[in-house]
């Protein structure tokens, strides 16, 4: 044993490596749900709407979304799609818009699950004093529903996150696609390597992914002692 | 009845809709969406790429010593000295896509390179979706033994047993045409080289470029049969009908022949892995 395994972390560029990879994954996570979370929220409004075929529409866009699996989702927009229509986007665009498109389908059921479980009292009383529909969701439903839905989001947030993993299918260099360049090319002088490498980029999913969901637990039970006092 | 056939209405309508703002959701980006599909406008063409002033090239990142990436973050390898060779002839720069085994096809047929460089092996199948250029590089089923024992003939190895790894091309050679042999199958390399090592069977057959570099660090063990079966060929493969770059690597892969680019290429980058028993003529086709 004359090298240990952790010593590929240190070789060469590789810990900076990893870490570029890892801002690749971040960068891609934060830009599709910014967007994602913004166009959900729009449409968890729409679909509380009483349009039958608006809704009706919303509710395929969802279930496109959330029945079909991410890794096929990326492949359909990365590889599929381009031969249809002739766009070719690269990579980390591919991957930024179906993680938004993807986060704006599920956020939209949080939103619209959120905000019709406000008290139907609450909707009754606002509309009894007058509000029309833009005032009645701006004043009184929204601000009720954002407690509500904000565990859910959170929850929402770390599994978009997660799921970036998935990107090295279509050749986005994230932090597991640079982690395996490093396992392969070290396989030979370190067999332990494989160990130490998926070890850190445990660390660096979970250093991101923990504080969200224990600010999310918190969150939730604060919403909890105020609402049964 | 008639409400029945409102809601199918309105359920055909709906999946109309819907289809159309995901299509428009990513079609967004390009004014002319049909027609830019039409292959009349290839942008693989020796012409566009020189124009662009980039070829993408698809490689692997993680199969040393062929396409990997080295300490210092930098593309080394046999596939990579070769496309950097092929982006200096057409005076362009290159960019480099990492593909897996299983996309390579893909990332040619949906135009996200331009030609692949990724140890890809040419196959009857692969031919009929992609076009291949000239081979540069050869391989074929090998059998590793102990050189105490060693296997130097196939018919060594009738009624004996065979190490293999499922799937592989030498468990497909053994299984249909070398029946008197016995095979030990095995799921992964690691299984079949402990097996080996075990005395669990008399050899080990496997492609041979994996052996050569295998034995470097078993001095116990040779290559005995350094190719058995049908030679396969590795190959840079084009999209189906572009003609223009066909053409041109083919001439581009002769010159290079010519020249003894793929010796010097054999020497950087393979010689370290498969040591001093493999002569650069068992892998650089001549």
């Amino acid at each position: 044993m004359a090298h240990s395994g952790i010593n590929v972390l240190f070789e060469g560029r590789n810990l900076i490596r990893l870490f570029g990879g890892l801002w690749t994954t971040v960068e891609i996570a934060a830009v599709a749900l910014v967007l994602g979370l913004i166009l959900g929220v729009i449409l968890g409004v729409l679909r509380t709407f009483p349009n039958r075929l608006l809704r009706l529409v919303l509710r395929l866009y969802l279930e496109f979304f959330r029945i079909v699996p991410t890794v096929v989702l990326l492949f359909l927009f990365y590889y599929i799609l381009p031969k249809q229509l002739g766009v070719n986007m690269p990579a980390n665009q591919v991957a930024t818009l179906v993680f938004a498109l993807w986060t704006a389908a599920e956020m939209s059921d949080i939103v619209r699950g959120a905000l019709i479980s406000v008290p139907k009292h609450q909707r009754e009383s606002g509309m009894a004093i007058g509000l029309n529909r833009l005032q009645l969701y701006r004043y009184v439903l929204i601000p009720q529903a954002v407690s509500l839905e904000l565990p859910a989001t959170i929850n929402l947030v770390t599994r978009v996150i997660k799921t970036t993993s998935l990107l090295m299918l279509i050749s986005v260099m994230d932090v597991i696609n640079v982690g395996q360049q490093v396992v392969e090319a070290n396989n030979q002088k370190y067999p332990t390597g494989v160990f130490w490498v998926y070890g850190i980029i445990f660390v660096m999913y979970f250093a991101i992914d923990y504080p969200l969901s224990w600010w999310a637990k918190r969150m939730d039970k604060k919403r909890l002692e105020r609402a049964n006092g | 009845m008639k409400k029945f056939g409102f809601k199918k209405l309105a359920l055909f309508l709906g999946i109309a809709a819907s289809l159309t703002l995901v299509l428009s959701g990513c079609g967004s980006n390009s004014k002319s969406s049909k027609s830019a599909s039409q292959s009349s406008n290839n942008p693989s063409t020796v012409q566009q790429i020189k124009k662009r002033g980039t070829i993408r090239i698809a490689v692997f990142g993680d199969l040393p010593p062929y396409g990997w990436v080295n300490k210092q973050g930098q593309r080394v390898g046999y596939d990579l000295t070769l496309a950097r060779q092929i982006a200096k002839d057409l005076k362009v720069k290159p960019k480099f896509v990492q593909v897996n085994a299983n996309n390579r096809v893909d990332a040619l047929n949906s135009n996200k390179v331009d030609l692949v460089l990724a140890n890809f092996t040419v196959t009857p199948q692969r031919k009929q979706v992609i076009d291949f250029a000239s081979p540069y590089m050869k391989v074929s089923v090998g059998v590793v033994s102990p050189k105490s024992k060693a296997i130097t003939k196939a018919s060594q190895l009738q009624g004996k047993n065979l190490i293999v790894t499922k799937g592989t091309t030498a468990e497909n050679y053994f299984t249909s045409k070398q029946t008197g042999v016995n095979l030990l199958k095995f799921d992964s390399k690691t299984q079949q080289f402990n097996a080996l090592k075990n005395n669990r069977g008399v050899a080990l057959a496997d492609d041979n470029s994996y052996l050569y570099a295998w034995v470097k660090d078993q001095p116990k063990y040779t290559v005995g049969i350094k190719s058995i079966g049908p030679k396969q060929y590795i190959a840079p493969a084009v999209k189906k009908g572009n003609k223009s770059l066909l053409d041109w690597t083919n001439k581009d892969i002769k010159k290079l022949n010519n020249n003894g680019f793929f010796e010097k290429d054999y020497n950087s980058q393979l010689k370290p892995y498969f040591g001093k028993e493999v002569k650069p003529s068992d892998i650089v086709i001549k």
